[in-house]
């Protein structure tokens, strides 16, 4: 049994591994070197692994590769495998998600693209098709671009039905209940202080997480704020008040345990570093209500931030949790965020961590 | 008509490993050019340009030592024996 982290950089890609139950970490790489990884995953769901990693080459363009050797070798597909149809006139900017589904759709992997662009894969990865039922939406035109671009950077297929929802800076929460035909802004309620009123869509949500024990409670992580609905989106309400700051990037939900969650917060819009320096890891039980921070193996001192992918949970039991900073720094809790020991320092840029238990 | 196209190193391998191809375009314009190459060496033609066609923004495009976005762009007519000079642009960080 073995635990990987796949950690995507500014500059490349590493791996951890731990054959201890997640107690030490051993680093592999750079792979990929001198590329920027955005967007990763590690599909456990195959007899070999598989990690999918969304590249952008410098001068080169964006590009899906894969490997099925934990990093030995890396494969893409001749003519792309995210490639815009013709008729479009669009051309991929920037692979921001990739996202194996269930393991009932054993060969389907959904990514979020720039621009605003859902594609769904039957073979792995290798090749995508545009979700046309998102790309041809009415509301596809007036979508804004967030800070770091136009794109859907959330993706989160339900399991047992086919719900699909996906999130994206700065259109807001969108929900499919019919595998991408159909789609509705879900976001009354979601705060979007850069525009005079609240609008029904065009809210810059950082990243969306779907409670472990119902479907329909799903947590939100917004360009200020932090949201709970109880009713599939129809609804947001404020869970920020036991929280430092509302703002920040990322939120992860537990995949076993309902009610709980784990958002870092940041100052402020304005001012995007932890309060007082010290990267916190905040964690809530009872979906919102109330909320404690993690100290132990997290550093003072620390002027940076987490991105909206750079955080993670896995799926062991206890819930593993992991995060990587600005500054090149990668962090794991195998207790579910009680205590913290570093896997990584001095590397790039952490834009994105994902991390899965393998035979 | 055969042209010579010189690529960058980090380009070579998804060229057979050349730097210096000879090479029959196929048509008159630099695009007949890249579609020619794109067919022969799919990975390469995805570095050069995007799914639309487009030069990619940071690669740069010289035929017989002008550069193209200063001239006809694709539409830049090739010749016998042109030298078609694929380069990275200064980006990056």
């Amino acid at each position: 049994m073995t635990d990987l982290i796949a950690i995507g950089t500014r500059k490349g890609l590493w791996l951890a591994r731990s054959d201890d139950d997640r107690r030490t970490w051993s680093l592999d790489g750079p792979h990929l070197l001198a590329q920027e990884v955005a967007a990763v995953s590690i599909d456990a769901r195959r007899p070999e692994p598989r990690v999918l990693a969304g590249i952008q080459y410098g001068h080169w363009g964006p590009t899906v590769m894969w490997s099925d050797d934990l990093g030995a070798s890396w494969q893409e597909s001749d003519h792309g495998a995210i490639r815009f149809p013709e008729d479009t006139g669009a051309a991929l900017a920037r692979v921001w998600q990739l996202r194996p589904d269930s393991a009932a759709r054993q060969d389907v992997v959904w990514a979020g693209c720039e621009p605003h662009s859902l594609w769904r894969s039957e073979d792995g990865g290798a090749t995508f098709e545009l979700v046309r039922g998102l790309w041809d939406h009415p509301h596809r035109p007036t979508w804004e671009p967030g800070g770091g671009g136009a794109a859907i950077h959330t993706v989160l297929p339900d399991p047992a039905t086919d719900r699909v929802v996906v999130a994206m800076s700065a259109g807001g929460v969108y929900v499919s209940e019919d595998g991408g035909a159909q789609w509705e802004p879900r976001n009354r309620g979601i705060a979007a202080g850069f525009l005079p009123e609240e609008p029904e869509y065009g809210q810059c949500v950082h990243k969306v997480a779907i409670d472990a024990g119902d479907r329909d409670r799903m947590y939100a992580q917004n360009h200020g704020g932090v949201f709970r609905t109880d009713d599939g989106g129809r609804k947001w309400t404020s869970i920020a008040g036991g929280l430092p700051a509302d703002f920040g990037f990322p939120i992860v939900s537990s995949p076993h345990t309902p009610g709980t969650a784990w958002v870092i917060p940041l100052v402020a819009d304005m001012q995007r570093v932890p309060p007082e320096g010290r990267l916190r890891v905040h964690r809530t039980r009872d979906a919102g209500e109330t909320w404690s921070a993690s100290a132990a193996g997290l550093p003072d001192g620390s002027w940076t931030s987490v991105l909206r992918d750079a955080f993670c949970a896995d799926e062991a039991d206890p819930t593993g949790i992991y995060l990587g900073t600005r500054d090149g720094c990668v962090y794991a809790s195998a207790d579910e965020g009680e205590t913290f020991t570093t896997v990584a320092e001095h590397l790039p840029d952490v834009l994105t961590v994902r991390a899965a238990r393998i035979p | 008509m055969t042209v010579q196209v010189l690529l960058p190193g980090v380009l070579a391998d998804l060229a057979g490993g050349r730097r210096e191809l000879d090479v029959d375009p196929g048509g008159e314009t630099l695009a007949d050019l890249f579609d020619t190459l794109a067919g022969q060496h799919p990975l390469l033609g995805r570095r050069i340009r995007d799914e639309a066609g487009q030069l990619r923004r940071f690669v740069n495009v010289y035929v017989d030592g002008d550069d193209v976005r200063y001239e006809q762009g694709l539409a830049t007519v090739l010749r016998e024996g042109s030298q078609v000079h694929v380069l990275p642009s200064i980006a990056g960080g």
